[in-house]
């Protein structure tokens, strides 16, 4: 860790599989809409997530993937189940300690870099000193100090979502969602995106939970792999990768790295072309 | 869904949008008084009346021809000078600016100028509706020209198509929704440039009408006139409205993010 | 300057020269159009006198009330449509055929209940310039990506620093549009109505001076109010870019 850098998270190391965030019995149902018959999107699905660990969720397209990430994080309500995060239930409202970055540009157009970066810092009321401190260190953590007084619109995608990134790390979040924040990128990006991903993971022992559809992706990056089903999603396993802790994008030269990766695409296989049928008969 | 609904879904939000015009209307009557505005149904009697006089049929007429022949320009000339714009960047470039500009000007200030130069009358009426009409037209399409996706015509190249099949096929369909809203957007503006241009220096036609019940304070026919305009922008724009919304349904929604 | 500004200024110059050029030999009779460089000294001279300071008063206080109930009460009018959505369902089919109705067509109606003065006009262009700030407000609220106003409850705003740090920057470029053309609608309403009928007033005067068979006062109040109504349009214009410019918008 860098000297004199700031701590950016505060999880006890005490019991090594304490539990962060619980989702029991957790169904989301979407009332039926004008000619849309009722949406069963998710669950019923239970599961707890460990204290510090990288969680991922594959799944095929539609299966409720990011509707797991929003009941998590409070922006959306459960049909049904319960959600808790750090003992405490979650219904609606976003917790304090709980950072989520988007699939989409959420960065705000009309700030500098800087700005966006110290949006959440201002309206919790950070003093400006700490707040500059906290600011200054993301920004450079995420390798945006040259850009630090640039707009969104003059910036790439991918350093966009840097920004999005250091947004969200300013907060000291001990619960990171990412809902897809690489699906937009090209693959080379997505890679080095990986191991910043990986290396802010290790430095500030949040816990990580991270949606995606690339399979090698989640591999490379994760604890745990959570396999959902089509529609209604539901967890299929649990896949425990037991790579290091202090890895990178290289573990991928690994013999038994490929073996992850089929397995899950072995269970997904089957369900990827059941979505595919479920999308067409939605037209 | 069934048919009938549709149609019922269709109907009922103008047939509502009618009735609560009819109301406020009745409101204002009875807040500012007959000497300010009619009543309703006294109003409408009075058009209905007035319709079938022969005295008023020759403005009626007037008013038309100007606006159809004013509507022709701009239509038929917006789409081709849109097309030029469109297809060659550079002149677009150039002329641009000066549409928009035009765009936002008050052009009534030109009208004694094409009142020189076409004298009083007819001529001059066509010109200066069909001036209010052109520039959304030209704007329109030459956007729509602009914006057809090169893919498209990469597609149309890989598949051989020739010069005439894909103007036909692929040009026309890609570009025809935008023109379209430009063309609606023109009927609009060309009527309410013939309509100023009535009401200036006018010898005849529905304007004129309009400025010499202003002298005898004749309230009831200046209502039925502006109602009869109205009726008529009214029902002519949700035609094209329809016509614009179905040319336009294959077109992406506007609205970002995930649903 | 670009290229096409380039060729832009020359076709205008040039376009003006000629103009010159056949109103000075004759080919254009001085009783159809006067000679630009003619339109200019007029207008100099017009300048100078007293009345026409009053005339230009009068239309600019009329716009400038308009502009200002248009822009205000159509920001209004506009957040609260798109905020409750049973008078948005109420309203959207009469602003939908909004301007296919030919307005001044009530300005004669309008003169009756106020009587000749700057109440109709300020009313016709109020009228006239209000709906498109209606229109652009709500297109802009419509257009705030879901993803800033999930950011937003990420970080716990409240309902006003929702809608002051997130909704309404991120609607800012439709708000301004609208703006714009607020402005533009109100100066054409307030000297439309002028023009048509009314006793003062810069409209008013050029209609006067048609009616008078004086062209060359006529052309220097035309030339007069197409550049300042121009020159005020490109600087809300550019004020809008410079707003805009750094959002890559």
């Amino acid at each position: 860790m860098i000297a004199g850098a700031p701590r950016l998270a505060a999880v006890g190391d005490e019991a090594a599989y304490k539990i962060h965030a619980r989702l029991e019995g957790v169904t989301r149902v979407y009332p039926p809409r004008a000619g849309h018959a009722e949406v069963h999107a998710l669950g019923p699905i239970s599961f707890d997530l460990r204290a510090g660990e990288f969680f991922s969720v594959v799944g095929p397209s539609g299966c409720g993937k990011s509707t797991l990430l929003d009941v998590l994080a409070g922006l959306a309500v459960p049909s049904a189940g319960t959600v808790e995060f750090e003992g405490k239930p979650v219904h609606g409202e976003v917790p304090d300690g709980v950072g989520v970055v988007f699939q989409e540009d959420a960065s705000f157009p009309w700030l500098t870099v800087e700005d966006n970066v110290a949006f959440g810092l201002r309206r919790a009321g950070v003093d400006a000193a700490e707040s500059k401190r906290r600011v200054d260190f993301a920004v450079a953590f995420m390798g945006l100090r040259d850009f630090s007084r640039a707009y969104p619109s003059q910036l790439s995608g991918g350093m966009r979502q840097r920004v999005c990134i250091a947004r969200t790390l300013v907060m000291q979040p001990r619960l990171i969602l990412l809902d897809e924040p690489f699906g937009a990128l090209d693959q080379q990006t997505r890679l080095l995106m990986g191991d910043e991903l990986l290396r802010l993971w290790r430095e500030t022992s949040a816990t990580v939970l991270l949606i995606t559809h690339a399979l090698d992706e989640a591999n490379l990056l994760s604890d745990r792999i959570g396999v959902m089903s089509a529609r209604p999603g539901r967890f299929l396993d649990i896949v425990e990768t037991g790579w290091p802790r202090d890895r990178d994008s290289r573990l991928a030269e690994r013999a038994d790295f490929g073996a992850v990766t089929s397995r899950l695409w072995s269970y997904l296989r089957g369900e990827s072309l059941r979505a595919l049928g479920q999308g067409t008969a939605a037209r | 869904m069934s048919g009938g609904m549709l149609t019922l879904r269709a109907w009922r939000d103008p047939i509502l949008v009618a009735i609560s015009l009819v109301a406020l209307w009745q409101v204002l009557h009875e807040i500012a008084g007959d000497s300010a505005v009619t009543a309703p149904a006294p109003t409408l009697a009075h058009l209905w009346e007035m319709i079938g006089q022969a005295r008023f049929l020759p403005h009626l007429r007037e008013t038309s021809l100007a606006f159809l022949q004013a509507l022709a320009i701009a239509c038929g000339g917006g789409v081709l000078i849109g097309v030029v714009l469109g297809g060659h960047k550079l002149t677009g470039e150039v002329a641009e600016p000066i549409l928009v500009a035009l765009y936002s000007v008050p052009k009534i200030t030109l009208y004694p100028v094409i009142l020189l130069l076409f004298g009083l009358g007819m001529p001059a009426k066509v010109a200066f509706g069909a001036l209010h009409g052109i520039i959304p037209v030209v704007l329109f399409t030459m956007n729509a020209v602009r914006n057809v996706n090169r893919t498209y015509l990469r597609a149309g190249r890989a598949m051989r198509l020739t010069p005439a099949q894909t103007g036909w096929y692929v040009l026309v369909p890609a570009t025809l929704p935008e023109i379209f809203s430009g063309l609606r957007i023109g009927f609009s503006l060309t009527l309410l440039g013939t309509m100023l241009g009535e009401l200036f220096a006018s010898q005849r036609g529905l304007g004129f009408l309009l400025m010499t019940a202003i002298d005898l304070h004749d309230v009831k026919t200046i209502l039925s006139i502006a109602v009869l305009i109205s009726i008529f922008a009214i029902a002519a724009n949700a035609a094209l409205l329809a016509i614009d919304k179905h040319l336009h349904r294959g077109a992406a929604p506007e609205v970002s993010g995930k649903p | 300057m670009s290229k096409a500004g380039w060729i832009r200024t020359l076709l205008l110059v040039g376009a003006v020269g000629a103009l010159e050029l056949a109103c000075r030999t004759g080919a254009i009779a001085p009783t159809m159009v006067t000679a630009p460089s003619k339109m200019v000294t007029t207008l100099i001279k017009t300048l100078q006198s007293d009345e026409i300071g009053m005339h230009l008063r009068h239309t600019l206080s009329a716009v400038a009330i308009a502009m200002s109930i248009a822009i205000v009460g159509g920001f209004v009018i506009g957040f609260v449509l798109n905020w409750v959505p049973f008078l948005r369902r109420a309203f959207s089919p009469f602003l939908a055929a909004y301007y296919a109705i030919p307005h001044f067509a009530f300005y004669p109606l309008l003169i009756v209940i106020f009587g000749l003065g700057p109440v109709p006009l300020i009313v016709l262009a109020t009228l006239f310039a209000m709906v498109a700030m209606i229109l652009a407000t709500m297109a802009g609220l419509d257009r705030v990506p879901r993803v800033l106003l999930k950011t937003a409850r990420i970080h716990r705003l409240s309902l006003i620093e929702e809608i002051w740090r997130v909704r309404l920057p991120a609607a800012a470029p439709h708000i301004l549009s609208g703006l714009k053309l607020a402005v533009a609608y109100s100066f054409i309403g307030v000297i439309a109505g002028e023009f048509i009928l009314s006793t003062s007033g810069i409209g008013h005067e050029i209609a006067f001076a048609y009616d008078n068979f004086d062209n060359p006062r006529m052309y220097a109040l035309i030339l007069f109010v197409l550049g300042i109504v121009t020159l005020f349009n490109m600087a809300v214009f550019a004020w809008e870019r410079r707003m805009l410019r750094r959002r890559g918008a």
